[in-house]
């Protein structure tokens, strides 16, 4: 790989001393294209055929827009959740030795390895009105299992992983001697937390957070056995494809696909950028 | 202000780490503790800081009993050895820090903060870089801006734990000249752990010499090196040769013979003799001295080493010689010690 002419406005980094630089980087390029891109751009196709006017009214259907609010809304305020318990359990995790660490420490990768339908059967069971939970929760007037709280408890379960080890590694470096020099400055427990460890995790944090709710957006498997999938109340975005497909309606399915991913890939855009800044900052 | 340690005890875990340490530092000193790693300065430093408490025994701060103390409220200056920045803060934020967690109307307004921040960047000559991220400096700044950020809450004490030691022999130099400076400027009683003997005798006014959790003497460079007071001290700070001897009749003896020393009040007996090997009288013919033969000699710097075989036993021990003397391989040299001192056989 030569360099490009310095005049160039914008050229490759330079590449490191180990060879091959060209040959990873076509590979590299190759295999994106064939796994990622390829597929996504036949989605993009699909959609395309439709028509402008045919796309405008199957992506403003009430139905549809209801479906995305609640995939959405429900794998947001979900990665939010497991951003305060999943640091919560990396910090304990990485800060306390206690009997069993070990087997916790190994129970949090369990949503990772259960296929998520055996989740969601477990989560029903346990929060139908009939089960364990739900019926101790029914008394207080909360319903989880087929209602939005319910794919919320689902996609908590499934993201919990994502955010503990995403922030657990980098706990692991904080330096000890940074929180003993803040308390010898007079910074209380709460404002070493606050305003010393916490802005150092924050690039993990979002990254956890991203991860997570890109994958609540798309989880499937454990959310339609607890949501109940009743339209415009918990039914979510991706059981919506499924339906169309089939009722054979490939033009809708793929035109809420095409939705979904232009939805998420702006937000995990965005969020990257977030993580770009915050990264600068404290990096 | 004036800090007293009195009869601090600490274990690990039931594992001693300091017994039964003493110590008075005076108001505006610098001390240096200076000692092999394992020899308890740090733990000593950190005990002073409120970073962990004693076993037995208190720490003073004037009058105050300061083991009472939580770290918040002892206000001292704390600076390590990696520096310790907050990474995700300006060169400003981590100076104004402990102003800032300030409560109440014990936190000056944010402009006041902002003000001495500066002011405490131009004392550590490092104006202008206010708006850089610790990664943006190198490590001599970083651990200006560390001395800045411990000296803003005006602490009673400032301590330093190896402060240069991660640093590279030039930059170390350099920082030890102007820690002197500022330390001259402000007035901070400052205790700093070393295991460089060069920077505690360089630095401070008084040295404290550690080792095995216990302080085995204080005192000036000139006391610490002129009169050790321990086997320990004396192998320890600077070069040092030792022979066993014997204490006969007031007289220091090798096997049978006497070497012209004179210890009338050394309690007679096994002993051992030591000497600095640049501390020697050469001499031509031997009645009352030490002789042995060259067994190596290396060039040091202007002078030359040799280590002599004395004696059956074959006992070495270093000398220095002029580089024009001719000993050579094999050949014998004699010598006594100009200054010296005798410590009962371990």
């Amino acid at each position: 790989m030569t360099t490009a002419p310095a005049h160039a406005g914008w050229r490759f980094r330079q590449p490191s001393v180990i060879p091959g630089f060209g040959l990873t980087l076509g590979f590299s390029l190759a295999y994106l294209t064939l796994i990622i891109l390829i597929p996504l751009s036949g989605l993009i196709w699909r959609s395309a055929a439709l028509g402008w006017t045919d796309f405008w009214a199957l992506a403003t259907d009430r139905r549809t827009l209801k479906a995305l609010e609640i995939s959405f809304g429900t794998a947001f305020i979900a990665a939010a959740v497991n951003v305060v318990f999943g640091t919560l359990v990396a910090w304990v995790l990485v800060r306390y030795r206690f009997p069993g660490r070990r087997v916790v420490d190994a129970m949090v990768d369990l949503p990772f390895a259960l296929p998520t339908a055996v989740a969601g059967i477990a989560l029903t069971t346990l929060y139908a009105p009939t089960g364990w939970l739900g019926k101790l929760l029914m008394p207080l007037g909360l319903k989880v299992a087929y209602t939005p709280l319910g794919i919320i408890v689902a996609l908590v379960f499934i993201g919990l992983p994502f955010v503990v080890r995403t922030v657990q590694p980098i706990m692991e470096e904080l330096d000890k001697e940074v929180e003993e020099a803040a308390a010898t400055l007079g910074a209380s427990r709460f404002q070493i937390i606050t305003r010393v460890l916490f802005p150092g995790l924050a690039p993990a944090v979002i990254t956890g957070f991203s991860l997570a709710f890109a994958r609540g957006v798309g989880e499937y498997g454990s959310v339609i056995f607890i949501a109940g999938n009743l339209p415009y109340k918990s039914e979510i975005a991706p059981l919506l494809i499924v339906i169309r497909l089939e009722e054979y309606n490939y033009p809708a399915a793929t035109a809420i696909a095409a939705i979904m991913l232009a939805l998420s890939f702006a937000m995990l855009l965005l969020i990257n950028l977030v993580q770009t800044w915050s990264r600068k900052r404290y990096g | 202000m004036e800090v007293r340690v009195v009869n601090v005890r600490k274990e690990f875990e039931r594992f001693p780490a300091l017994h039964d340490v003493s110590l008075d530092i005076k108001s505006g000193e610098l001390i240096a503790l200076l000692g092999p790693s394992g020899s308890g300065k740090t733990t000593l430093l950190r005990l002073i800081a409120g970073l962990e408490r004693p076993t037995k025994g208190a720490i003073f701060f004037g009058d105050e009993d300061a083991s009472q103390k939580s770290i918040q409220e002892r206000n001292v200056g704390f600076v390590f050895q990696h520096y310790a920045l907050f990474r995700h803060m300006t060169v400003a934020d981590n100076i104004g820090f402990g102003l800032k967690v300030r409560h109440g109307a014990a936190r000056p307004r944010a402009q006041e903060i902002r003000r001495r921040a500066l002011e405490l960047l131009d004392l550590v000559q490092l104006s202008g870089l206010e708006k850089r991220y610790p990664a943006q400096l190198s490590g001599g700044q970083r651990q200006r801006v560390a001395l800045a950020r411990a000296m803003a809450i005006e602490p009673k004490v400032l301590l330093l734990d190896e402060p240069f030691g991660a640093l590279d022999a030039q930059v170390r130099r350099e920082l030890r000249r102007w820690l002197r400076e500022i330390h001259d400027r402000t007035g901070h009683t400052t205790v700093f752990v070393t295991h460089d003997q060069e920077e505690a005798l360089e630095l401070a006014d008084r040295v404290v010499v550690m080792s095995q959790g216990r302080i085995e003497q204080v005192g000036t460079a000139d006391d610490i090196y002129d009169t050790p007071n321990s086997p320990f001290v004396y192998s320890f700070i600077g070069e040092s040769s030792s022979l066993p001897v014997k204490v006969e009749n007031g007289e220091v003896w090798i096997a049978d013979r006497p070497i012209g020393l004179e210890a009338p009040h050394a309690p007679p007996g096994e002993a051992v003799l030591y000497f600095r090997p640049h501390d020697v009288d050469l001499l031509d013919g031997c009645s009352g001295c030490i002789a042995g033969t060259v067994a190596a000699s290396r060039r040091v710097a202007g002078t030359r080493r040799v280590e002599l075989e004395i004696g059956g036993e074959r006992q070495r021990v270093e000398i220095e010689l002029p580089i024009d003397h001719p000993a050579a391989q094999k050949s014998r040299v004699a010598f006594r010690p100009r200054r010296w001192k005798l410590f009962p056989a371990a």
